[in-house]
């Protein structure tokens, strides 16, 4: 099977790591992974800063980039759900704005084939046991894109379930949003920071020594606020946890 | 005129009074420990229902279709009311619909009215309305008394003393009480069931006294002209039935098209405000009725903004909200900031896209309030009718930053974006461009690389927002985008 990986800006600039433990891993179960050099932002923040115009070229970028696939992969939760939700609303308002069909079509080819990394590991490729090796206590902080909007549900959980050597700690108050929000974060800095003392709070509580996660961008953010706190606990993107093994462990 | 009540005039934006509200450790106290335990009731209360998933949907298709004929039926209702009775006015502000209420009171002679709890008056300003023509309101349900007491403002939609701890409850009730009416009795504790004695106490004398109530609805039924008001402490069923005359000023967009249609939301609202079953008081009543109850029943419709809502497509499901106040207790920004800093009666995530609406984005924290959500979607989740409250944010987001055209006073305008927004817009536009052009970002990329020893822990200006709290992500030594081109070179 060949699938085109959707990296994500964030993870492409700050959290290169992630894209190359997708790479790892998915090319151990056996997939040839690509990865088409014309891909860019998914437009996330500028469609919910209220930038909807300005997202635009970017729906187009990517049904072209990935126009050659049949499935594209992504290690975010929240940019799936920006390409499976906000890409059909984009294609509709410029539709209903006189300006034709044709966003609406690259709406419609880019949702179906785009899947975040648990769904393609569980729903297509039907596997929970990764043969991943991760011997430390995680808890695991469900994203409020892969949570609420992809409906991700145990998905992760069931995979993180079959890491040898993990011991997976309860979250509370885990459905509690970690306060990024992406521009939220700076322009509702108190409230964004409280929320994410909060987070803080309950993960240091769980007395494990990472906090995993779906989406780079949430875990910049639990992580910075951790370490701010002079806290020891690390963000790991749930894909490097998936991606070690004992031969090539996380490092 | 616009409906913004004097109140809240001059309120400063969002982001500032959240950020004083963060600050106050008894506030955020408070507030955590009631949200928490209603949401909690809430789930469980809702769980129990194994059809929740159709009766959600069911609400929100009953209201979407009343709200697509909502000229039909209002006219319909008017007829009901009329033949049973009532006298229906129409108010297309809160100005109007103020003018009404008090000349109905001043034509009854007196110079007191009794209230139960609705966001409709509270929304038009309607008791510092009869305040200036000489008029006493008093409020009637126990939290909205509390508030009044207080000369406070309400922070919730259900609790609108969701703020107040019992310690400061005991001191508003003694302190206050008194130039009210009848005084706390004395040695009063900060026990909950003396406190809602002496509550008792003090409004029993109200509703046997009063000869004017003045009220909200819960619903009205387009076909009987029925109206329902659904409570919990039975003031309310006081209010609607000792008084002479009753006024009742409901939102048009209240209206439901059948009794049968009741039969959706007196399950839904109960669970998803109180987390009740069922609540303890559900009054309905019908016009007037000889010899039982009020002689004399108004309704006033108020528009106030809410068929300009109407026109916009993605903005109307605001409308569909049955002031249940879920998405309230649920929200984590409503949580931490408090209900005063949404500068409007109507708090929390529904708020933040009611106000907008109905009273435009004109003023600063109107303009902010699209954006005190981190778009978390836990409101999404819990509403009984099911609005999709971040689609309307993001939607009211586009508003701020581009204007472009939306209905005002029933005329198509053109609006200005908002201020404050032009940086950021050149940001935007910079990005699209980068983005858009691999070559650009992948420069940037390399820029920001070779310069990683050298990059501030924190940052100045707007940017200390992040780093002030958070470490800055370090940069590393080179992106995905450099790793693969090396790694994997010629492949794509
Ligand atoms: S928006 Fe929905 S959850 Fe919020 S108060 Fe209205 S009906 Fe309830």
């Amino acid at each position: 099977m060949r699938v085109a990986l959707f990296v994500t800006c964030v993870n492409d600039t700050l959290s290169p790591r992630t894209g190359q433990a997708v790479v790892r891993l998915l090319e151990r179960l056996g997939v040839e992974v690509e990865f088409p050099q014309a891909q860019s932002c998914c437009g996330q923040p500028q469609f919910n800063t209220g930038y909807r115009h300005e997202t635009e070229p970017l729906v187009r970028r990517f049904d072209a980039a990935f126009a050659d696939y049949e499935y594209v992969v992504t290690p975010s939760g929240s940019c799936a759900a920006m390409v499976r939700d906000n890409y059909p609303r984009i294609g509709a308002k410029a539709a209903a704005e006189g300006r034709g069909q044709a966003l609406a079509e690259a709406a419609g080819r880019a949702v179906p084939k785009t899947y975040e990394l648990t769904e393609f590991l569980v729903d297509v490729l039907g596997v929970t046991d990764v043969g991943a090796w991760f011997p430390y206590a995680v808890t695991y902080h469900p994203t409020c894109h892969g949570l609420r909007l992809l409906g991700l549900g145990e998905r992760p959980r069931r995979l993180l379930e079959r890491v040898k050597g993990l011991e997976l700690r309860e979250l509370p108050g885990a459905q509690e949003c970690c306060g990024f929000g992406g521009t939220f974060a700076v322009k509702n800095a108190a409230v964004s920071a409280a929320m994410g003392a909060d987070k803080a709070h309950a993960i240091e509580s769980t007395g494990a020594g990472a906090v995993c996660a779906v989406d780079s961008s949430c875990l910049l953010h639990i992580g910075g606020t951790l370490a701010r706190r002079g806290s020891s606990v690390r963000p790991v993107h749930i894909a490097e946890i998936l991606a070690a093994t004992e031969e090539e462990p996380y490092a | 005129m616009s409906g913004t009540s004097g109140t809240y005039l001059g309120m400063p934006a969002f982001p500032a009074a959240a950020r004083d509200a963060v600050r106050n450790e008894t506030l955020r106290g408070n507030l955590r420990h009631a949200t928490h335990t209603i949401r909690d009731k809430r789930a469980k209360a809702v769980a129990e229902l194994d059809d929740w998933a159709r009766l959600r949907a069911a609400g929100r298709d009953v209201k979407e279709r009343t709200l697509r004929h909502l000229d039909h039926y209002l006219v319909q209702l008017e007829e009901s009311v009329t033949a049973a009775g009532g006298t229906v006015h129409w108010a297309a502000d809160a100005g109007e619909a103020n003018r009404i209420v008090t000349g109905l009171v001043k034509r009854t002679g007196r110079s007191e009215v009794v209230k139960v709890k609705s966001m409709a008056t509270q929304e038009i300003g309607l008791n510092e309305a009869l305040e200036a023509e000489g008029i006493r309101a008093y409020e009637t349900d126990l939290a909205e008394l509390i508030v009044q007491l207080g000369d406070d403002r309400p922070s919730h939609i259900l609790v609108p003393a969701i703020h107040r701890n019992r310690g400061e409850i005991r001191d508003i009730f003694r302190a206050e009480m008194g130039s009210w009416g009848r005084a706390a009795p004395a040695g009063l504790s900060d026990d909950p069931a003396e406190l809602a004695e002496a509550a008792r106490v003090h409004l029993r004398e109200k509703f046997l006294r009063a000869e004017v109530g003045i009220s909200g609805a819960n619903f009205m039924v387009a076909e009987t002209g029925t109206l329902v008001v659904v409570e919990s402490e039975g003031n309310g069923r006081m209010c609607l039935t000792l008084p002479e005359t009753l006024i009742s000023v409901v939102g048009i967009e209240k209206v439901v098209p059948t009794w049968r249609d009741l039969e959706v939301f007196l399950q839904t609202l109960p669970r998803s405000s109180t987390a009740e079953r069922m609540n303890p008081y559900t009054s309905m009543w019908t016009g007037t009725t000889d010899s039982d109850g009020p002689r004399a029943f108004h309704l006033v419709l108020l528009d106030n903004g809410r068929t300009d809502t109407l026109a916009d497509e993605v903005g109307r499901q605001a409308l569909r909200c049955i002031r249940c106040s879920a998405c309230l207790n649920v929200c984590p920004v409503y949580e931490r900031a408090g209900g005063h800093a949404y500068g409007s009666v109507y708090p929390g995530p529904i708020g933040a896209i009611l106000s907008p609406q109905l009273r435009g984005i004109a003023s600063e924290v109107d303009a902010s309030l699209p954006y005190a959500s981190s778009l978390c979607g836990a409101c999404y989740d819990v509403c009984p009718v099911a609005i999709d409250i971040p689609e309307v944010l993001v939607h009211l987001r586009e508003r701020v930053v581009e204007g472009g055209e939306v209905t005002r006073n029933g005329e198509r305008v053109t609006i200005k974006p908002a201020k404050g927004h032009r940086g950021e817009r050149a940001v935007m536009r910079a990005a699209r461009w980068a983005l858009d052009h691999p070559g650009a970002l992948r420069a940037g990329q390399r820029l920001a690389s070779r310069t990683r020893r050298i990059h501030p822990k924190r940052l100045p200006g707007p940017g200390r927002a992040w780093s002030d709290t958070r470490a800055l992500p370090e940069v590393p030594a080179e992106s995905f985008r450099h790793w693969w081109q090396r790694t994997r070179g010629g492949a794509r």
